[in-house]
């Protein structure tokens, strides 16, 4: 299992869900979790998936993310699971 | 697992408050270049950096992808040039020859600076130091991205006034040659007592004789996460200011410990070290002043400043190495002037003078930093600001350094413009006073005894 945690930001719309997953299940990215609210109009949604069996490499992913995000008018961010471990856990 | 609030938290530091590392830097050394030849010797060291560092910037951009965290720079640092160009140069332009060629090799490999360009005369100089220090104004005026420095003192060593006094005119020189440029040459140089081996920060960087074949070091940055950070505990106590900021910098350096490992695993190159420093960059918010001001100071420089400043580093410190496995470098709050708008602004409000910065370096690293002073400030000026600096590095057993920019033609309430990270800075007066008798002298400072401590 390899996590990554998807983050995706921005005024809300219709359809941002069903595009991002999409996406995540053209590449072979299984989700593992989604947790998503809407502040003040604005969408938040975290999603932790697993990147083991995707058909492209990590970074490749992280940039057609941002893509995406820009095509949708929210920002989308793509980062391993690790750099929040290592900070958030001794 | 990890959740929402510790996501947008890391991604609050990166996105609005400049959270970065802010330079992998590959240390490679050249001492197996070495040849009584000068070309077969500039053949060897441009082969030996390409092929060390061939996948330096593309590693480099991958991590920061995949973590989704800026590594803004990626650098070079290299043996002592003194050393490794010894047995081929006989004249300051051969060691000019070895500047052009790692700027070369710099511009190809694609990394922005290269340290290295240095020589270490803290005792006594060589014949092929002292060419190398002579070379250094030419060598930084042909070249875009090749960074100097020199060692002239340490703590058991005491300080090389010789070296210090030729430095003085050097700096001037290198003024002078990129006179048309704000004497942009001065920024590439810095002056250093105790100097690291493993410093991974331009202008100073180099990989000293201590060190392996190679080695990745790593600095981090973040002065704005820890002000942010402050903003919270603003009326506190002294003991929820300290937990603050050591919990800051923690986060922080994990982030620098996570990056170099990585790094040093996909290159295949040992791990060095994190220099756990607070970086500021021109940005807003980036900015260590600010830090100080939060803490309590109207502006950096005022009453408090040096005690503020203290303690701040000293937390840094404290909250860093236990985050990271292997500490070292300068690790500390750097306070150049021109690469920190707060700094600026307290220098534009009258607050801060060269005298109050030096009182702080006593506290912090590294030194008198991105200091643009008179074009007229005379050589031996220059010698004895250095030598001051020098003195209180070699006496608290703590690296000091300086660089200064005499900008050529500029005056106090001029500014000089470097661009980029590197900021504008306005012209600082300097004590007017003649310090030429004393810097005239020939010889060394005697190393300082370390017992009856006052």
């Amino acid at each position: 299992m390899k996590k990554t945690i998807i983050t995706v930001v921005g005024k809300d719309t219709v359809g941002i869900i069903a595009k991002v997953c999409t996406y995540l299940s053209e590449n072979g990215i299984n989700i593992l979790d989604i947790s998503q609210t809407i502040v003040d109009e604005y969408f938040n949604m975290m999603m932790i998936v697993d990147t083991a069996k995707a058909t492209k490499e990590a970074a490749v992913l992280s940039d057609e993310l941002t893509a995406l995000g820009k095509e949708i008018g929210v920002i989308i961010t793509c980062q391993k699971e690790e750099i929040f471990d290592m900070m958030h856990r001794i | 697992m990890i959740n929402f609030r510790e996501v947008a938290e890391t991604n609050a530091m990166i996105q609005k408050e400049n959270l970065d590392v802010r330079t992998i830097t590959m240390g490679i050394s050249l001492l197996s270049c070495i040849s009584s030849d000068l070309e077969e010797l500039n053949r060897n060291i441009y082969d030996r950096i390409t092929s060390c560092a061939r996948d330096l910037v593309k590693t480099g951009e991958e991590i920061s992808k995949e973590y989704g965290i800026p590594i803004v720079n990626k650098r070079i640092s290299v043996t002592p040039i003194a050393l490794i160009g010894g047995a081929a140069c006989k004249k300051p332009e051969d060691f000019v020859t070895i500047a052009r060629t790692l700027d070369r090799a710099a511009t190809d490999v694609g990394v922005n600076l290269i340290g290295g360009y240095s020589a270490l005369v803290s005792k006594g100089m060589t014949a092929a130091d002292e060419m190398l220090i002579r070379s250094i104004p030419q060598a930084l005026t042909e070249t875009e991205r090749v960074c100097s420095s020199v060692n002239v003192g340490s703590t058991k060593t005491g300080i090389n006034m010789d070296a210090v006094r030729l430095i003085g005119d050097m700096i001037l020189e290198t003024a002078y040659l990129t006179r048309d440029r704000d004497s942009i040459g001065c920024m590439k140089f810095v002056v250093f007592c105790n100097a690291p081996d493993d410093n991974p920060f331009m202008a100073g960087a180099f990989h000293g004789v201590t060190e392996a074949d190679q080695i990745i070091n790593v600095g981090v940055s973040g002065p704005g996460v820890v002000k942010t950070a402050l903003e919270e505990v603003r009326e506190a106590d002294f003991e929820t200011l300290c937990e603050t900021i050591k919990k800051t910098a923690f986060k922080v350096t994990r982030v620098g410990q996570l990056v170099a490992k990585e790094a040093s695993k996909r290159l295949n190159v040992p791990f060095g070290i994190v220099d756990l420093s607070l970086a500021p960059t021109p940005a807003i918010g980036d900015s260590v002043a600010d830090i100080l001001c939060e803490i309590g100071l109207e502006y950096a420089g005022a009453p408090g400043t040096t005690a503020a400043l203290a303690m701040l580093n000293d937390q840094v410190k404290k909250g860093g190495v236990m985050a990271s496995s292997y500490v070292g470098g300068l690790s500390g709050a750097f306070i150049p002037v021109s690469e920190d708008q707060g700094m600026i602004d307290a220098v534009e409000a009258g607050a801060l003078t060269l005298e109050k910065l030096e009182a702080m370096t006593c506290v912090c690293s590294v030194g008198l930093d991105m200091i643009a002073v008179p074009g007229d400030t005379g050589a031996t000026t220059l010698a004895g600001i250095i030598a001051d600096e020098m003195a209180i590095g070699m006496v608290n057993q703590k690296t000091t350094a300086v660089r200064l920019i005499p900008a050529y033609g500029k005056k106090v309430g001029d500014q000089v413009e470097f661009g980029g990270l590197f900021g504008y800075a306005p012209i600082m007066p300097v004590n007017q006073f003649s310090c030429e008798r004393f810097v005239n002298r020939k010889g060394r400072i005697p190393a300082p005894i370390h017992s009856f401590k006052n």
